[in-house]
């Protein structure tokens, strides 16, 4: 898939160096790749990690049972063997630190694709209130940009990619270019009940998969296995939708196996290109290009610009503000899981559906009434999924008691697909208690320098996660469940940061240079041929999963890369 | 939002087929094989058996666990989750040294019902005695790992009445 010479990144004599180089192949990276080699661009693209394609390397329709293992996790496929997410939180000679006190994990995508292969595909668009938060409760910061700024790029990608879901109307929810919704599974019509029994709103999910075929890609065929890899090529992943089509003009170059060191500058601070280590022969490498987009993911970047220290950037590129790896935040995650009486005995039948709930809980309420500030939204989960390793687990919590025997067969043949789950996603607020920053006594195998991270939840973070659980217990009250586990009472279970894997902010985006490190375009205030296209410039997080944004803010700032190379401008 | 151009059509009309044979390609034309232990010690592995077959024995709906490989799969996740590598190797010791204090033999030798009395004071933690506690401890464990191994096997998805993995051309939603 690489040039002929993308492999090792030399360049044969005679040919030039690309247009643009990109760091990273996930949804910024792929996005800007795919628009920019439209656009006319030469463009290579390094990615950390190996080629990895869905349509050739995913596991779609692996039984459990064929592996010993039966599915369950290992150590960089924590999702599961099968999963399309090598990486994880814990990769060998890729070590991160975290500062005392603080609990933080950080997870990597090393593939092609990074992220976009295993994901959740809710792809939520910010709405109007989310980009001017400060403006309404008076915490974070406002963007530079509204989400009348985005919209047009959200339609874009909405009609590029597709998504399903279903007009509403809701004040910050906006509609996208809907494909039909899935109708919901047995289970989620019981949810669905219960929620609007208590005047909860619940709707079909807005998810990156296709109900209908679009752009030569076919439907869902509804094997719930998204997080695999779709080998049908029927749900959103960068290497599926956005690299191969950026492959097929022919001015992409991928180099896989090539972990950025740092961006090289000229003497006038722009960038001259990037030095990188090719893993496979063990040395170091640059590209020159008249373009660099970092897209390597919100802390990777942060980090590969921190490490990126010249005289004319003494502190890191763009980082006279100091700004670099400051207001990082997650999402504020809690969940917990139910045993429903009324699911047992189910019927059998194949309730698979497409690789993610089919329903979900916009945030709706009137956060000025709450003891917390901003929102957050609640996802499901449950039904007759493909058992794995870890099946049937906790009889002794379950009606029977334990047990052993005939008993104990018929029991978990009864309450198999009774079981369903809640998980809270909500808005965290960007503070200086959270950032990354590098680790001075510390490198990684190849002598790059880590990232340490800092983490401290607000008491507004826990409060939110309180009524998360709270929602929880009455929903499942409704439903006539019981919890399936026991939640801490001073934490309500909130997640560590880094742990529901939406980092954002490290690179962040403004109008003043002192205070931030790229402009309203993604732009590096201080080297104007470098721009930053992934969660890194993100100002807030939402009580929305990002990555629809990242693609949308991605489309935005390619698109005027393009305008400006054009003008000579860059 | 665009209209199905007759290209998509086709091109799904034309991935189906595709795509199931590949899929069939890559069923498993036999089960894993079945290798001597890597863990357990032959007598260890003895007592696992029975007693895995005695918490999934065989019924109308399907096999015992071990028909469905779940001994095997027992012991490639003692190394695969070496977390359990003690409280199992304990726990089968607890229960040889209970039947040899109960009937004078180990748990694999002793008859059918002497086997259930022990697993009765054991198997459910909320009426069971407090000197059973380590007893308790070892069983709740292992009955996850034994329902774990059989419920993921061919035989055990077959009986939940697993009815997906598979192409579905129209989604229809719950069908009750």
């Amino acid at each position: 898939m690489t040039g002929r010479d993308g492999r090792t990144g030399r360049r044969a004599g005679g040919q030039e160096p690309p247009d643009v180089v990109i760091i990273g192949s996930g949804a910024g990276g792929g996005m800007a790749a795919y628009m920019l080699t439209r656009a006319g661009a030469r463009v290579t693209v390094i990615e950390a990690g190996p080629l990895w394609w869905p349509d050739e390397n995913s596991d779609m329709w692996k039984w459990n049972y064929e592996s010993m293992r039966r599915g369950s996790s290992t150590r960089t496929r924590p999702f599961g063997e099968f999963d399309a997410g090598d990486g994880g939180w814990d990769i060998p000679g890729e070590p991160y630190t975290v500062a005392e006190g603080s609990k933080f994990g950080w997870y990597r995508g090393r593939l092609l694709g990074g992220r976009t292969n295993h994901w959740g595909r809710i792809s939520l668009r910010f709405g109007p209130l989310d980009f001017r938060r400060k403006s309404i409760d008076g915490l974070g910061d406002d963007w530079p940009i509204s989400y009348d700024d985005v919209k047009p790029y959200y339609d874009q990608v909405d009609q590029l990619i597709g998504i399903f879901g279903s007009p509403e109307g809701l004040p910050n929810e906006p509609d996208g270019i809907f494909l039909p919704p899935p109708e919901p599974r047995c289970w989620e019509k019981v949810i669905q009940k219960s929620a609007k029994g208590l005047g909860m709103t619940i709707i079909p999910s807005r998810l990156s998969i296709l109900t209908r075929p679009l752009n030569g890609r076919p439907a869902c065929h509804y094997c719930g296995q998204c997080n695999r890899g779709c080998r049908a090529n029927a749900n959103f992943s960068s290497p599926g939708v956005l690299l191969r089509p950026a492959m097929a003009t022919g001015r992409l170059t991928i180099i896989p196996n090539a972990m950025a060191r740092e961006i090289t500058t000229l003497p006038d601070g722009r960038a001259r290109g990037v030095s990188y280590i090719d893993k496979a022969a063990g040395r170091e490498m640059e590209i020159r290009a008249r373009v660099v987009v970092v897209a390597a993911s919100a802390c990777e970047s942060a980090r590969l610009l921190l490490n990126s220290k010249s005289s004319r950037h003494p502190n890191g590129l763009s980082n006279s503000s100091g700004v670099l790896g400051k207001y990082l935040t997650d999402t504020v995650g809690t969940g917990i899981g139910a045993f429903v009486p009324s699911l047992m005995n189910g019927k059998p039948h194949n309730c698979d559906g497409v690789g993610g709930a089919h329903l979900y809980f916009p945030w709706v309420m009137d956060n000025r009434k709450l003891g917390f500030p901003r929102g957050y939204h609640i996802e499901i989960w449950g039904g007759r999924g493909m058992p794995r390793a870890g099946a049937m687990g906790g009889m002794q919590d379950r009606p029977i008691g334990g047990g052993y025997g005939a008993s104990l067969k018929a029991a978990a043949r009864s309450y198999y697909g009774a079981f369903i789950g809640f998980d809270g996603r909500g808005e965290q607020i960007p503070t200086e208690h959270c950032f990354c920053e590098i680790d001075p006594k510390v490198v990684d195998q190849w002598g790059i320098p880590v990232l340490r991270f800092h983490w401290k939840w607000a008491d507004w973070e826990i409060n939110q996660a309180k009524h998360m659980q709270k929602t929880f217990a009455e929903l499942i009250d409704a439903m006539g469940g019981t919890p399936t586990w026991k939640v801490d009472e001073d934490t309500a279970g909130i997640e560590d940061g880094g742990v529901i894997i939406h980092e954002l902010g490290t690179v962040r985006m403004g109008n003043d240079p002192g205070k931030s490190a790229v402009n309203r375009f993604c732009q590096a205030h201080e080297a104007k041929n470098v721009f930053v296209t992934d969660g890194g410039p993100f100002v807030s997080q939402a009580d929305k999963n990002p990555t629809w944004t990242i693609l949308a803010l991605s489309m935005r700032t390619s698109e005027y890369i393009a305008e400006q190379m054009k003008a000579n401008a860059l | 939002m665009t209209d199905i151009a007759r290209r998509d059509v086709l091109g799904l009309m034309a991935a189906i087929p595709l795509l199931r044979a590949k899929w069939e390609q890559s069923l498993p034309a036999r089960p894993p094989d079945r290798l001597p232990a890597a863990f357990f010690t032959a007598t260890e592995f003895q007592t696992v058996r029975i007693l895995a077959d005695l918490i999934v024995p065989r019924d109308d709906h399907s096999g015992s666990a071990s028909d469905a490989g779940v001994p095997e799969f027992l012991d490639f996740v003692m190394t695969e989750w070496p977390d359990n590598q003690t409280p199992i190797r304990g726990g089968l010791a607890w229960l040889d040294r209970e039947s040899t204090h109960r009937s004078g033999k180990p748990f694999r030798e002793v008859t059918a019902g002497d086997q259930a009395a022990i697993l009765d004071d054991i198997a459910y933690p909320a009426r069971a005695k407090a000197e059973m506690a380590a007893g308790v401890e070892f069983f709740t464990r292992f009955r996850d790992l034994v329902l774990s191994g059989f419920y993921s096997s061919k035989e055990g998805v077959k009986d939940l009445g697993y009815r997906g993995n598979t192409f579905v051309t129209e989604w229809k939603g719950c069908p009750q």
